[in-house]
């Protein structure tokens, strides 16, 4: 038989099935084995609403998208090219989203008349036997029965072995994207070392994908994408809120400091938890609290200790931490508040991705009470980000919002990861005695940045008392008085504007320095939008990005360059909130996209967009 | 990997009370009860060779509250209801120094009452003071969680529909591994069950009565005046038998499981009482549910001292000791390794 090889430069793989499918481990694998091969990629994750949605319903479908290219990667993308489709719901709720002339990988056997009925399809419907999918290429297999068959000779249950379905889909997509299996087979072999007939099951099923696609007669292309172009290096594989994790540890590493995590679970934040909690080899303490109040509130007495305190949650979980972050702001102490936002308000969606807390973070608290606000842009990011959230929570003695979403947080791609040597220092000098003439410390006595000294308990000398009532500059003591009072608001403000000297200038991402538009975002917007501009100025339209980290304070150029375009567009998954903060700050006449759906812009809405204003 | 410092302790010079006052005015209203608390604290920290470096004490807000402006150790006056939360964060990370809680009724039983049965359950070494006055002091008279049934207060006209909380039962209900409750009006014996509270290795919940002369006046003088308080009180001696009254001539029986009041002058004597074990989990449940309005007819005494005592492990200890085990059997974590992770590639 002949086969040909077809070399793509980008491809878009949807896995789509019930929750119980396994279609997040199959994604994960398949994007593991195409980091390993150098090709870059972009993924996400979209997982069902409910845990436990009813099997086979539509609410019940999980997704994980992966695009992978032999150029630079920077969404997952718009429209798939492959969709695999484990049942009827899958397949109904992903149909949408599938390229004209695209591929549909079906499970037969998720398309029986009881599939049908759950995903809604009218009585007799079957689009599998009727010509609704004329415009795709479907290729239809009964996994579950070539799975079972895989394992006639093992003893093991139906169900259990029917769990190794997903193997079977795996198996084929790396015989159809001319992959070796090796890094998948030992996951397994790590997974399930303890369990050999389950470990049997799954390799054997994996290798009869592979086989199906290698032996059947009927697939006759095979299709390969070349390595990418990245800059040179040693890359890993990332997830967001593995990258948060990572960057705060070593955060805590580079400082000296022992990390105290404070946290209390919720969606999409509490990997982060969990992924602190395997690393107390590094010293690091973590406490899942009774509430987000007592998360954050045991941050900061560990913080009062000398501690670097750390609390992460999300949009629900942020607003119960409101007070405490105001007593931090008052004690100036140092935090980092980890919001991984997700869609609100209230409970709102908790699985879907939203960028709606960000006036939450720059005003959510009473009173006079500013805060700097950091954010992450790509899964990898957030390592860098959170690095510096911490080295300004810790150099300027004050908490700091640190703003990832759900988007980013489950999103994977390549990361050219750091060695540890050359990580900025953050240099952490607890104060170890009175100062000459000072008779007594005196807690609230600032240095030139207005910082105060972190004076910990434990150290001879320095016994003081500090607490959230508004009290004397310099000695500390409670304060009622009026003028005092002034002073007070506008030094704790001064010292937070002040940190824009002590981060790096906005640059451009992409475009010239003058022009038509440009398109500011911030957060997980940035692949979208480096693509739109990217390719609108291959096409030599006139547009630039610039994609912000530092949101309170804004980096000093940025009004500066805020006025050197005719239009300045601010994409963001909210009802418009930085672009709020922009105009009054800036007093710039921008103009706001905004897509409120609980899934990211895409490069295509954008170019559209972008387009108006050209 | 630490930078902590600690003091040699064994250089300290001899401290006194004085050395645990600060500058600060005290405000809290003449005659306030808090006053005493606070000179009883101040005589028995000294006596505790303890660093005053290595003594932070936290509080949430309420007139209470005020308390660590007072004591020239380390402290924290942080935000209604958390300073439980607060010290628990700081106990953890810091599990060398001695962390003491002051908290009203209403900031650890109302807003703050979630935080004080996590903090007992998981057994924090951490010495909790609750002054209790049955009432809200700061906010100017309000019934708080601790006030008895119909209160009139300013926001209960027409008497208050709460049913109090018996804070003895529920630090028990949490599974507290020391209860104990002093009054402000008793120095020595509240000197005592500071010292006891101290001692104990854990988590300690100790009820202080304080008399709010402003807006609950008198709420446990039947507990603290000469002329009522030897037959309205029961104090608690371990492995002795209960014992009350100016005659020292009543005393308390079990009855079934019901705690009895009889006359040691009419056909009683002392081998029949109930002999006070300060390690008895069941009888401690009895004895803290005594608890009856004194202003009802053959009620029995109310009981001070420490109800119960037992050592269970402390939280901050067994989080040390899994980081021990983890670098015990991982090594100290390197951040290299993690960083790099177990799949790799490289692009020339
Ligand atoms: C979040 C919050 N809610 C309400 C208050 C107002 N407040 C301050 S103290 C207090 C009650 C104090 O009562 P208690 O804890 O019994 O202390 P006391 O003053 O009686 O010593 C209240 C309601 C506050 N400071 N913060
Ligand atoms: S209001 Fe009551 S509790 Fe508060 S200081 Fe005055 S007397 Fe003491
Ligand atoms: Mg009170």
């Amino acid at each position: 038989m002949t086969r040909t090889q077809e070399v793509l430069q980008d491809v878009v793989i949807k896995f789509a099935g019930d929750s119980g499918d396994g279609m997040q481990l199959t994604g994960s694998q398949f994007t593991n084995n195409t980091a390993l091969m150098g090709i870059d990629l972009a993924t996400f994750p979209d997982f069902p609403a409910e845990i436990r949605a009813p099997q086979g319903t539509l609410a019940g479908v999980s997704g994980y998208q992966l695009r992978f290219s032999s150029d630079s990667v920077f969404t997952p993308g718009d429209e798939c090219d492959v969709l695999v489709a484990m049942n009827a719901a899958a397949l109904k709720a992903n149909l949408k989203s599938i390229k004209k002339g695209g591929k549909i990988i079906v499970n037969t056997d998720g398309f029986d008349a009881k599939n049908l009925r759950l995903a809604n399809y009218p009585e007799g419907v079957n689009p599998l036997e009727n010509d609704s999918l004329s415009n795709y290429t479907v290729i239809k297999m009964d996994v579950t029965k070539m799975t079972r068959e895989a394992l006639s000779d093992i003893t093991m249950g139906m169900k259990e072995k029917d769990r190794a379905k997903n193997m079977f889909v795996l198996g084929f997509l790396y015989w159809m994207y001319n992959r070796d299996m090796e890094n998948t087979i030992s996951f397994l072999k790590e997974k399930f070392g303890k369990k050999p007939d389950i470990l049997e099951s799954n390799i054997r099923v994996l290798r009869a994908g592979y086989n199906y696609g290698d032996t059947t007669e009927t697939f006759t292309t095979t299709y390969k994408v070349e390595k990418a172009k990245m800059e040179s290096g040693v890359y890993r594989s990332i997830m967001g809120n593995q990258a948060v994790s990572y960057g705060l540890i070593a955060a805590a590493q580079k400082s000296g400091l022992q990390m105290f995590l404070g946290s209390y679970p919720i969606t999409p934040a509490s990997d982060i938890l969990h992924e602190l909690s395997r690393h107390k080899a590094f010293g690091i303490k973590t406490f899942q609290a009774e509430d987000e109040i007592a998360a954050i509130t045991s941050a900061i007495g560990a913080a009062y200790g000398g501690a670097l305190g750390v609390t992460t949650s999300s949009g629900p979980g942020i607003a119960l931490k409101g007070e405490a972050m105001g007593l931090a702001v008052m004690l100036e102490i140092p935090l980092v508040i980890v919001n991984i936002q997700r869609g609100g308000p209230s409970t709102g969606l908790p699985t879907k991705t939203e960028q709606s807390d960000l006036m939450q973070a720059y005003y959510g608290r009473n009173g006079e009470c500013p805060m700097p606000v950091i954010s992450a842009s790509t899964p990898a990011d957030c390592f860098d980000a959170v690095y510096e959230a911490v080295r300004i929570a810790v150099q300027h003695m004050t908490p700091v919002m640190f703003l990832s979403d759900g988007y980013i947080a489950n999103g994977a791609e390549p990361w050219r990861f750091p060695k540890s040597e050359d990580l900025p220092a953050i240099t952490v000098n607890f104060k170890k005695g009175l100062d000459e003439g000072e008779e007594k410390l005196q807690p609230y006595k600032r240095d030139e940045k207005l910082v105060r000294p972190w004076a910990i308990p434990g150290t001879p000398g320095l016994e003081h008392r500090i607490g959230g009532l508004e009290k004397q500059d310099g000695t500390g003591n409670i304060s009622y008085d009026a003028d005092n009072h002034q002073h007070m608001v506008k030094t704790r403000q001064a010292k937070v504007d002040n940190i824009a000297d002590y981060i790096p200038l906005q640059k451009l991402d992409s475009g010239t320095a003058t022009g038509k538009v440009l398109v500011v975002g911030w957060g997980s917007t940035y692949g979208a939008i480096k693509s739109a501009c990217t390719e609108l100025q291959a096409q030599g339209k006139s547009v630039a990005h610039a994609h912000l980290r530092y949101i309170r304070p804004f980096p000093k150029n940025l009004g500066e360059i805020l006025k050197s375009y005719d239009t300045v567009l601010v994409p963001e998954i909210n009802n418009g909130q930085l672009i709020r903060i922009l105009r009054d700050e800036f007093f710039v006449d921008a103009k706001g996209y905004n897509k409120i759906k609980g899934v990211p812009i895409t490069k295509g809405e954008l170019i559209e967009e972008i387009g108006n204003y050209l | 990997m630490q930078l902590f410092y600690m003091s040699e302790v064994t250089t300290a010079p001899a401290l006194t009370a004085k050395d645990f006052a600060t500058d600060q005015e005290v405000r809290w209203c003449p005659g306030c009860g808090d006053y005493s608390i606070l000179a009883q604290v101040q005589k028995v920290m000294p006596t505790l060779g303890i660093p005053k470096e290595n003594i932070v004490i936290v509080s949430g807000i309420g007139c209470s509250s005020r308390f660590p402006y007072y004591m020239n150790t380390y402290g924290m006056h942080s935000i209604h209801g958390r300073a439980t939360a607060i010290a628990s964060g700081l106990k953890a990370a810091r599990p060398e120094l001695s962390v003491w809680v002051v908290t009203g009724d209403g900031d650890s039983l109302s807003i703050g009452g979630n935080h004080t049965i996590h903090l007992l359950r998981r057994n924090f070494d951490i010495n909790i003071l609750m002054f209790n006055n049955q009432i809200y002091g700061l906010t100017k008279g309000q019934y708080s969680p601790t006030s008895e049934q119909k209160k009139i207060t300013k926001s209960t006209p027409m008497g208050s529909i709460d049913h109090p909380f018996n804070p003895l039962a529920l630090a028990m209900g949490a599974d507290a591994t020391f209860v104990a409750r002093s009054m402000d009006r008793d120095p020595k014996h509240l000197q005592e069950m500071l010292l006891r509270s101290q001692q104990h290795k854990g988590a300690s919940f100790l009820e202080i009565y304080q008399n709010c002369n402003i807006f609950n006046d008198g709420a446990f003088e039947v507990f603290t005046e000469k002329s009522s308080k030897a037959d309205e009180t029961l104090f608690l001696t371990h492995g002795e038998p209960l014992v009350f009254g100016a005659n020292k001539d009543k005393g308390v029986k079990l009855d079934g499981f019901n705690p009895v009041i009889v006359d040691l002058n009419e056909g009683h004597s002392k081998d029949d009482l109930w002999v006070h074990n300060e390690k008895d989990f069941y009888k401690a449940q009895i004895l803290v549910r005594m608890f009856d309005d004194p202003r009802i007819a053959g009620h029995l005494p109310r009981p001070f001292g420490v109800f119960y005592e037992t050592e269970r492990a402390c939280y901050e200890d067994v989080l040390q000791l899994q980081i021990d085990e983890a670098i015990g059997t991982k090594g100290v974590g390197n951040l290299d390794k993690l960083l790099r992770g177990n799949e790799v590639w490289e692009i020339i």
